[in-house]
């Protein structure tokens, strides 16, 4: 099971500023383990944020992206309170979905 | 793959989230599928920054010192470098980066909408020292920045 | 010769003025740059989410959660415990690091035998280990706070002597010592500063960041296995985990670095 991501929004002024940690190994399929056999990639292939209900980024992510994902990202037209949903998907299909009000 | 493309199309064209909420709620759609679908296989297995400015249509990309692109000159470690991004190029809807000498250049593509600032911040892992490019999308024409960050080997401590 | 034409040309090129001489290394500027650019979002809260989930979950043989362990500011208190560490515990009769203290608690609440506790204290980037998950959750509970170890206890004072001593024992195949590397000011290896842990200046910055996620190997590290990994690299054989030695120098290291506000778990290459 996929860890929690830890979700940071809050008001900067007008503008909503939003980060996000993601617990992923990032594979890219480059690597080979100890006996040799390469590993499989394993990546987040696609990534949203929905705040107040509309979908304000939508992403696409490659193996570069480091383990354990960091993003950020801004807005206007948000408040406080709004809430901030990010969601992400894998190569092998897996998923996760987590929320947080902005602060 | 054709299928998912239709069915995104059809999806997008259908408009407002409210009518995708809608959808999902019904049970017509997993979340995961209404984006799942659209991931770029072609640009994002492309193995060379010209085959991947190709793939997302910005081969004729031109530079523009609005489009700007913040990473350190030297990384203390590949795997973790912070990347940056800010358009100040009125319109931009799409910010895609790239790390040139990876095996697979293209690290990341963004489209905003909603409000979203052009910008954001990622993290990335460079093989070796290597150009990082910025790609930007402001009322269908492409705009690059590129800057070059050099990876260095780590002793012991910490 | 392109060599010695540009190691030439830098020394001139020092010696040109006060001004040039005064500017700071480029690389280490470099560095200190990317450090920055890397911030505050750090893996490490990963652990600390995962290991509240498991301080409080009922576990081990006798199937009770870690709730009511004792840290050493009484049964259930988490927060500002490991502040206030490595401390003596009566009801072990050692002195103990926070590490010790979480996995003595595993035995004695949760019915681990000890075997099972040290059969694999240091995780991998993709399975992490229980130990490094709990000390996650417990050490940023005392995140902002001041770094106090109680040195009052006679057996405090004796780790902490003894922390010192073997601090600057010289042994080995290299005659190398804790304070080989770690005994002088500036001192660096390749692009790594080494901090002078004989002076609590750099004791107070170095001890209040760990433990520290580190980006190399996407893995939390403790300072059980910072200095157990420091004498594998003097080619020492390793004291132990959670063994009286390896205390003893974390009490000293705690001792010399005391009064700093804690700020780990940190971030590092």
């Amino acid at each position: 099971m996929s860890d929690p991501m830890k979700i940071r929004a809050k008001m900067n002024g007008d503008v909503a500023e939003i980060r996000v940690l993601m617990g992923h190994p990032m594979e890219t399929g480059q690597r080979k383990d100890a006996a040799g056999k390469p590993i499989p990639p394993h990546f987040i292939q696609s990534m949203t944020v929905e705040v107040g209900g509309k979908m304000i980024v939508d992403g696409q992510i490659g193996t570069s992206v480091s383990r354990n994902p960091v993003f950020g990202f801004k807005m206007k037209g948000a408040k406080s309170g709004d809430k901030v949903v990010i969601s992400w998907v894998d190569n092998k299909g897996d998923k996760r979905s987590d929320s947080v009000a902005i602060a | 793959m054709e299928m998912n493309v239709t069915r995104r199309t059809v999806l997008r064209g259908a408009g407002s989230l409210g009518a995708l909420s809608a959808l999902i709620a019904a049970g017509a759609l997993k979340p995961a599928a209404v984006f799942a679908a659209e991931w770029n296989k072609g640009a994002f297995e492309a193995r060379d920054s010209a085959g991947v400015l190709k793939s997302i249509g910005a081969e004729s990309a031109t530079e523009n010192n609005k489009l700007v692109l913040k990473v350190p000159d030297i990384a203390e470690n590949g795997a973790v470098v912070p990347v940056e991004v800010v358009s100040g190029i009125p319109n931009t809807t799409s910010i895609a980066i790239l790390v040139e000498k990876n095996p697979l250049p293209l690290s990341a593509y963004f489209d905003f909408s909603n409000g979203a600032l052009p910008e954001v911040a990622v993290r990335l892992k460079l093989g070796q020292t290597s150009l990082i490019k910025a790609v930007a999308k402001a009322d269908g024409k492409f705009f690059i920045a590129q800057k070059e960050v050099k990876v260095t080997v780590g002793g012991c401590g910490g | 010769m392109k060599y010695r034409i540009a190691i030439m040309a830098a020394l001139v090129a020092t010696w040109t003025g006060p001004v040039l001489a005064q500017e700071k290394d480029p690389t280490i500027a470099g560095i200190e740059k990317y450090r920055e650019m890397l911030g505050d979002d750090n893996p490490a809260e990963l652990y600390e989410a995962r290991g509240e989930i498991l301080w409080k979950k009922a576990d081990g043989p006798n199937r009770v959660s870690l709730e009511k362990c004792d840290l050493g500011l009484g049964p259930g208190v988490v927060k500002g415990a490991y502040a206030q560490s490595p401390r003596y515990f009566a009801d072990a009769d050692r002195v103990m690091d926070i590490e010790t203290r979480i996995n003595w608690c595993r035995e004695k609440i949760q019915g681990f035998s000890s075997a099972d506790v040290k059969k694999k204290p240091f995780g991998s980037a993709d399975k992490p280990s229980q130990i490094e998950d709990l000390l996650a959750y417990v050490v940023t509970a005392s995140k902002g706070m001041k770094i106090a170890p109680p040195n009052s206890h006679p057996k405090e004072k004796e780790a902490y002597e003894l922390g010192k001593a073997l601090f600057f024992v010289r042994a080995g195949p290299y005659d190398f010592s804790c304070a080989s590397c770690h005994g002088e000011d500036e001192k660096r290896i390749r692009l790594q500063g080494l901090p002078n842990l004989t002076t609590p200046r750099d004791t107070k910055a170095s001890h209040a960041a760990w433990p520290a996620y580190r980006v190399s190997t996407s893995r939390l590290h403790s300072m059980q296995w910072r200095i157990n990994d420091c004498y594998r690299q003097q080619r020492f054989p390793e004291p132990g985990y959670m063994t009286d030695s390896v205390n003893a120098l974390i009490t000293y290291l705690a001792v010399t670095g005391e009064g700093e506000l804690y700020k780990g778990p940190s971030l590092k290459r």
